[in-house]
């Protein structure tokens, strides 16, 4: 430790190197590990409430005794309470989009992949990217925290919809999610303006938009959504903030009753105008959850295809139409508040025209597989996968398009099955391709394809027996949200049979995920070792990176570029690759 | 920074002093202008038209977005035209919502 | 660390910008989407409501609450404090009515109007700082900097006794969806401007010590600073109408 040449030049002690590092690999991982264990947590809270769906009132068996003694009253006699169901279904939510998907999106994904396909030492702003982490961190903390604060976590939904959110009185738990609400969003504008810097000013020599591999492209477009969606919810946060805290009536209305009690808020505020606020985020945040899956599963089908994309060109113009409509579909989650025919009119038809961009990216996708000679590893079942249930999950939501439709099936599980199509068998699955296909490159080891094959398997079995289900209850008028699954609906009763097998669907689907916990952290040290283009592909972090990368750098020399993204099966070559960065 | 000359430079100066005195004209004139005894809409319209004009001076002299680069105005276009989307749509639905309580 | 980022001090040619340049500007564009968020739901509650029940409140409901209020024993002390305004609204049938006020904020016009005056000074004065720069003059760069830091605190004194005046009135954050927003865009202004302190205050402190090292990325810092801190008036010059001069 003698470098003492430049005053740049500190000491790589263990804080500086793991924890407060400003590599962006480094700092990947951190959101890449910190993300799953969320995504862990938002996946037990799921398998307690789906507990209590199949056998309502029951005590969850081996854990209930520590989740009496974690929640006390909540969970009596280790049973999951209306209060303690109210509060795993709104921090599910939470958890699930704010904590877990879209860190594991862009935080890990992007940061780790794309300095490394654009040729770049780093990000534009090492020591933001640091700190986008750790107020990203501390916003979890504060989330998870509100579980242990007296009245327990927030109870109000995902979408902490006004008045409810506000009376809610039983303790600062909402109070809670609003501020680690306010630390998450911090976190991802900071992200956002260095990804897009990132992007624009660091591409390596020859690297021109058109030939930026299309997982760059997604990482673009997701973080302008980002940047501008974001901060209208952030001032909503505050709004809500004061009216929890200052007694302020931002989202109160006048003359607001309950249980027949006049409120003592001054009134004068509008529940619609959360909605607004909220929802002008919450849509486009549904493309920050599917584009980067949509450009994983690109990256990895034209390098199991060993075939350039079809249509690549047209995939990045509806990549930037979809971002640019999406800022403008918002209000169709809002057909059952009173909007008018005209402006109805408008999302529905706004609403209509963004399913277009989505096709051509899917159809695109799917003629790629066209006459090319196919892998099948592990990685690739899962972006294969993806591409069906993507596609039911777009499809079923073109009903929820259509005011008239959606009168029927608003806030029922018809709503809940159509999303999670998209995020869980379609994003997450997405996600699983993604750590098999990177993994070589972060550890320079393979995961064991045996133990993949047992993982994708049986998940894409129960992935589909839970929410399959769950629409034909939707269908039926199952309202979302209910305690008991609709037992006291004498409407639900024909589809009620529905909850034990997709609950038994959700058990599976945790055991599943075993062979995957344990591939992971086995193959970290134990895996095959993988060559430094282990797939053979065409994009930089392959070609022109070790596996794994440079510690500070990426690579020996700055890679140049002389090609287009995916040029697979070029005629006239010895090998099917012909990797960017290699001159002619 | 190359590209400023010393010259160019002072005589950039001379337009930023121009800049303030414009604005402290226009600050007086907003403020004059609100204890005109006009009608609610037309006093809206005078105020914004003001304050566009103070904020026009500020970015495109101060904050030089008169010569910016292409990136840039791209950028701000497409900011612009979501935050017209998020000052416009709901405040139409909600006049909408008005109108049909009205009738 | 051998890692060096290009593109700090000198353009990238075929965009012309450098990444803090470039950084700033995207920054500045979700600040003004945060801002329009409050812009906008300024525009929906007041059409949602009569200027009245927007500007001072609205009596029947906290009448209504008073007589609940029992069950609330922590609120009696806030009602005692509301009483007088409180009297203004039983005869405020009419509008102009509360005091004589046309909006609650009238009283702070001319502290506004000062406040107004103060930070398109400061706006100036960044200018002439970094075009000192250009220059090469770095004591006249320290005067100006020096200055903007002095308005800014200025600023914040001025808003201080604004904030007392209001309290002293009996307007407070709950009063009305006005004064809820007033007090939550002032304020978050405000934020805005000790963060402009701060990063200021470094820049003319010990991060001027970048002058003697490297000059074209210090004014480089200077001219981002410079950017965010008009902004910061840019957003002042929007809410000072909007809050204070309407009225219905």
């Amino acid at each position: 430790m003698s470098h003492d040449d430049s005053h740049e030049h500190h000491e790589e002690n263990f804080v500086s190197k793991y924890i407060f590092s400003t590599d962006h690999k480094v700092i990947g991982i951190q959101y890449a590990l910190t993300a799953m264990l969320f995504l862990l947590v938002g996946f037990s809270l799921m398998l307690l409430m789906r507990w209590q769906l199949a056998y309502s009132g029951k005590p969850v068996p081996i854990i209930g005794g520590i989740l009496e003694k974690m929640f006390g009253a909540d969970a009596l006699g280790g049973a999951v309470t209306q209060q303690l169901y109210n509060s795993f279904g709104a921090m599910h939510g939470t958890i699930m989009v704010f904590l877990a998907i879209v860190p594991l999106a862009v935080g890990a994904f992007g940061n780790y992949v794309v300095p490394l396909q654009i040729g770049a030492v780093d990000m534009a702003f090492p020591r933001l990217n640091m700190m986008s982490y750790w107020v990203y961190f501390v916003g979890g903390v504060t989330m998870l925290g509100s579980f242990f604060v007296k009245g327990g976590a927030a109870k109000s939904g995902w979408t902490s919809y006004a008045p409810l959110s506000v009376v809610d009185a039983a303790g600062p738990g909402q109070t809670l999610w609003l501020v680690g609400m306010v630390f998450l969003i911090t976190s991802s504008l900071l992200g956002a303006v260095n990804f897009l810097v990132t992007i624009i000013q660091l591409r390596t020599k020859g690297l021109t938009f058109m030939r930026l591999p299309f997982f760059v492209w997604v990482q673009f477009v997701t973080a302008f959504l980002l940047l501008l969606a974001f901060p209208p919810l952030e001032a909503a946060g505050f709004m809500q903030l004061m009216d929890r805290v200052a007694g302020t009536s931002f989202f109160m209305p006048s003359g607001l009753l309950i249980s027949g009690q006049p409120h003592a808020a001054t009134g004068g505020g509008s529940p619609i105008l959360w909605q607004h606020l909220f929802w002008f985020l919450a849509h486009p945040e549904v493309y920050v959850l599917i584009l980067p899956a949509l450009g994983i599963v690109a990256e990895i089908i034209a390098n199991n295809t060993r075939k350039p994309l079809w249509g690549y060109r047209s995939m990045v113009f509806s990549l930037l139409f979809l971002g640019f409509m999406s800022f403008i579909v918002w209000a169709h989650h809002m057909f059952l508040t009173d909007m008018g025919t005209a402006i109805s009119s408008f999302f529905q038809a706004t609403t209509m025209i963004i399913s277009i961009p989505s096709v051509v990216i899917i159809t695109a996708l799917i003629i790629s597989l066209w006459g090319g000679s196919i892998r099948f590893n592990v990685p690739m079942l899962f972006a294969l996968s993806f591409l069906p249930m993507f596609g039911i999950g777009g499809l079923t939501g073109l009903p929820l398009a259509l005011s008239a439709a959606d009168v029927h099936l608003h806030d029922t599980l018809y709503v809940i099955g159509h999303f999670h199509y998209v995020v869980a068998p379609g994003t997450i699955f997405a996600m699983f391709a993604g750590i098999y296909y990177w993994f070589p490159k972060v550890t320079g080891r393979r995961m064991s394809e045996f133990m993949g094959h047992l993982h994708f398997w049986p998940s894409l079995v129960c992935m589909n027996m839970i929410f399959g289900p769950m629409m034909i209850q939707g269908i039926a008028g199952v309202s979302r949200r209910l305690w008991d699954g609709g037992l006291i609906y004498e409407h639900a009763a024909p589809v009620l049979k529905w909850n034990a097998i997709m609950s038994h669907a959700a058990f599976g689907l945790a055991l599943a995920q075993l062979p995957f916990i344990i591939n992971l952290f086995w193959s970290i040290k134990h895996g095959k070792k993988a060559a430094d283009n282990e797939w053979e592909a065409t994009t930089l972090e392959w070609s022109a990176a070790a596996s794994p990368p440079l510690a500070h750098g990426n690579f020996e020399t700055v890679p140049e570029v002389h090609r287009a993204a995916y040029e697979y099966s070029v005629p006239g070559h010895e090998r099917d690759y012909l990797p960017q960065n290699e001159p002619e | 920074m190359s590209a400023h000359s010393p010259d160019e430079v002072k005589k950039e100066i001379k337009v930023y002093i121009g800049i303030f005195v414009a604005l402290m004209v226009l600050t007086v004139l907003t403020v004059a202008a609100s204890y005109l005894d006009v009608a609610i809409a037309i006093g809206i319209v005078i105020a914004l038209l003001i304050a566009t004009v103070k904020g026009g001076l500020v970015a495109l002299f101060f904050m030089h977005l008169k010569s910016e680069k292409v990136l840039i105005y791209l950028s701000l276009f497409i900011m612009l035209i979501f935050f017209l989307a998020l000052m416009i749509l709901p405040a139409a639905m909600q006049a909408n919502t008005f109108q049909h309580n009205a009738d | 660390m051998s890692v060096e980022i290009p593109y700090i001090t000198k353009p990238r040619p075929d965009t012309g910008l450098t990444n803090g340049k470039l950084g700033v500007w995207l920054f500045l564009a979700s600040e003004v989407m945060l801002f329009g968020a409050f812009f906008s739901s300024y525009a929906y509650l007041r059409a949602g409501n009569t200027w009245d029940d927007f500007a001072f409140g609205r009596p029947g409901i906290e009448i209504a609450a008073d007589a609940h209020a029992d069950e609330h024993a922590d609120e009696h002390a806030e009602h005692a404090t509301d009483d007088h305004h409180g009297d203004a609204h039983g005869e405020a049938t009419a509008h102009g009515g509360h005091e004589g006020l046309s909006t609650p904020l009238q009283p702070s016009i001319p502290m506004a109007t000062f406040n107004t005056i103060v930070l398109i000074a400061s706006s100036v004065t960044v200018v002439l700082a970094w075009a000192s720069l250009l220059l090469k003059n770095f004591g006249r760069f320290r005067l100006y900097w020096g200055i903007t830091i002095a308005f800014a605190f200025v600023f914040l004194v001025v808003k201080y006794f604004e904030y007392c005046g209001k309290f002293a009135h009996g307007f407070y954050p709950k009063t009305s969806p006005l004064l809820g927003l007033y007090f939550l865009m002032t304020f978050l202004h405000v934020i805005h401007v000790i963060g402009g302190i701060i990063v200021n205050g470094y820049l003319l402190g010990p991060g001027s010590k970048m002058w003697k090292t490297d000059p074209e990325r210090f004014t480089q810092r200077i001219e981002v600073a410079g950017l965010y801190w008009h902004f910061v008036d840019l957003v002042w010059i929007f809410l000072f109408p909007i809050l204070y001069l309407l009225s219905g």
